[in-house]
């Protein structure tokens, strides 16, 4: 029946050749009529079968964070109870922004909300892990906040994929597709973190305190609010107060605080703030690569910046950047070699701004930012 | 502000995900329909080969029997890749490791990272001076080298 169907084939297509030429210009016209009318389809389809691919990594990356959280707590916090139901519940914790409709003032409310953030959330930890160091609690919270990271990437990937398959709407699922190795780039990178923070491993973030460490190991050292240390270090002639989030547990301080607190403690008589941090490369830049600038080099939610820049534009006191160039993974995975080799690089450039920038005897506060997990000083 | 959810709501979630697990089922049929077509072209093809092999078309039989193969394969390949799930997905650890050094003598060791280590930790006395040895840093190293542009 077949054959004769062939047979038949050259008169129906025109053709008067074999029947391979036949089955050949019948297919092409089937492919040619499917594609003219399901073209779009076709290509929306295949996006959400790449979107669907991702998603099932991107819940399979949550789930092991889940995981992972959950067993770090049982072995370091020694809980009578599982803390799997209380960590579900961290998990969904959501911090609302002050209103901006008036913005006056608005810096000290947001100030004040994560304040009350970081509170409840240290206080949840401890009560999940109640046999844990003050070191061992920072950590778990770092964990349980890479967990919620990767939750929330989850769930938003999730809402507009599910979104897309429910309206058919190509252009939804085409955003989706499109920022996605993006995404995932951050979902994996958060993954990584998790580890890290989970054994209280340095992070690329924390190149800035590794700086102030090291300039600072030896010396006294005094805690200045809010979870930071200052130690007064003379360097090329000159006193270097220098500044870092107290360490090795998981912290990031308050350096705004800090370095406000330690000019009012000097009187003003500040003759330069450095700011060492890392810095978001871009690609085709190298990781590790020291560069300099000017301006308040501190990323997160702004608050510290904006209580550097008011406390130096107070008594006119200049401030430089030195930054160390690294991607988003490079920053919250356990820190790569060449970070760790940079600290050298960046500890002569800061002593060239010294020099170049200060006279004999001046004084100079040099801040480490960053999180200082695995980091002591 | 914060409304709990009611049955009503319930239901709908319910509704929302069976609709979407349709939707699903719906692409796996349009993918399969797709697959058994050249599936059974395949066949044809591989039929007609026999066909003209036995008419002592040898170079058509060939040919036939070629496109036969591929688009055997090609289905065959497609139809396992909609079948591979998140099975082979792992978060790697990567190699973690802390440098050692003592300060006096200069004594330097590398050994993999273990809980509770630290930058700036003291730890044991150095094996040839006696002083106390020191974590001087921590670090993973990536072997993989990035891909150069020459831009």
């Amino acid at each position: 029946m077949v054959f004769a169907a062939i047979e038949v084939l050259p008169s129906l297509f025109g053709g008067g050749g074999d029947s391979i030429s036949s089955i050949l210009s019948m297919l092409f016209y089937v492919v040619f009529i499917v594609f003219l009318f399901y073209g779009q389809r076709i290509q929306m389809y295949v996006m959400i079968r790449e979107v669907e691919g991702s998603l099932y990594k991107l819940k399979y990356i949550k789930e092991e964070g889940r995981k992972i959280t959950i067993e770090t707590i049982k072995e370091i916090g020694k809980p009578k109870t599982d803390p799997s139901a209380r960590v579900d519940r961290y998990l969904e914790y959501f911090t609302i922004s002050p209103q901006s409709m008036d913005p006056a003032g608005i810096v000290y409310k947001l100030d004040h909300i994560l304040d009350v953030r970081d509170t409840r959330l240290k206080d949840e930890v401890k009560l999940m892990a109640p046999e844990s160091s003050e070191v061992q609690i920072n950590n778990l919270e770092n964990t349980l906040e890479a967990a919620m990271a990767l939750n929330y990437i989850y769930k938003i990937v999730r809402h507009f994929y599910i979104q897309g398959k429910k309206t058919l709407s190509l252009y939804i699922i085409m955003q989706l597709q499109m920022i996605l190795p993006l995404v995932m780039k951050e979902a994996e990178a958060y993954a990584s973190a998790l580890k890290a923070f989970a054994d209280g491993q340095p992070i690329g973030d924390g190149v800035g305190p590794l700086v102030a460490a090291k300039l600072l190991h030896g010396y006294e050292t005094a805690k200045v609010p809010k979870d930071c240390v200052v130690a007064s270090v003379p360097i090329e002639n000159r006193t270097a107060l220098i500044i870092k989030a107290e360490g090795p547990g998981g912290n990031v301080g308050k350096p705004g605080e800090a370095v406000s607190a330690v000019i009012k403690e000097h009187k003003g008589k500040i003759d330069s703030v450095i700011m060492i941090d890392a810095g978001l490369k871009l690609e085709g830049e190298i990781v590790g690569e020291v560069v300099e600038g000017i301006g308040a080099a501190i990323g997160g939610p702004g608050v510290d910046q904006f209580k550097i820049e008011e406390a130096v534009v107070k008594h006119k006191i200049p401030l430089n950047a030195v930054v160390v160039k690294e991607d988003i993974g490079d920053a919250v995975s356990p820190m790569r070699k060449e970070i760790a080799d940079s600290v050298d690089k960046v500890i002569e450039r800061v002593k060239t701004v010294i020099l170049e920038r200060t006279k004999e005897g001046d004084k100079v506060i040099i801040v480490g930012v960053g999180n200082t997990i695995g980091i002591g000083q | 502000m914060w409304a709990t959810p009611s049955a009503s709501d319930n239901r709908r979630k319910k509704n929302m995900s069976q609709n979407s697990s349709s939707t699903s089922k719906r692409i796996s049929t349009y993918l399969m329909m797709i697959v058994l077509i050249v599936l059974a072209l395949s066949i044809v093809s591989l039929l007609l080969s026999v066909n003209a092999f036995a008419a002592g078309n040898d170079m058509l039989a060939g040919f036939l029997l070629v496109i036969g193969f591929i688009a055997m394969a090609l289905s065959v390949y497609v139809l396992l890749q909609s079948r591979k799930r998140a099975a082979s997905m792992k978060i790697e650890a990567p190699k973690v490791m802390t440098t050692i050094e003592c300060k006096k003598c200069n004594f330097k060791s590398i050994r993999q990272f273990q809980r509770g280590d630290f930058v700036f930790k003291d730890l044991d006395p150095c094996q040839k001076c006696n002083e106390n040895m020191i974590i001087t840093a921590i670090y993973k190293e990536v072997k993989e080298k990035e891909k150069t542009y020459n831009v």
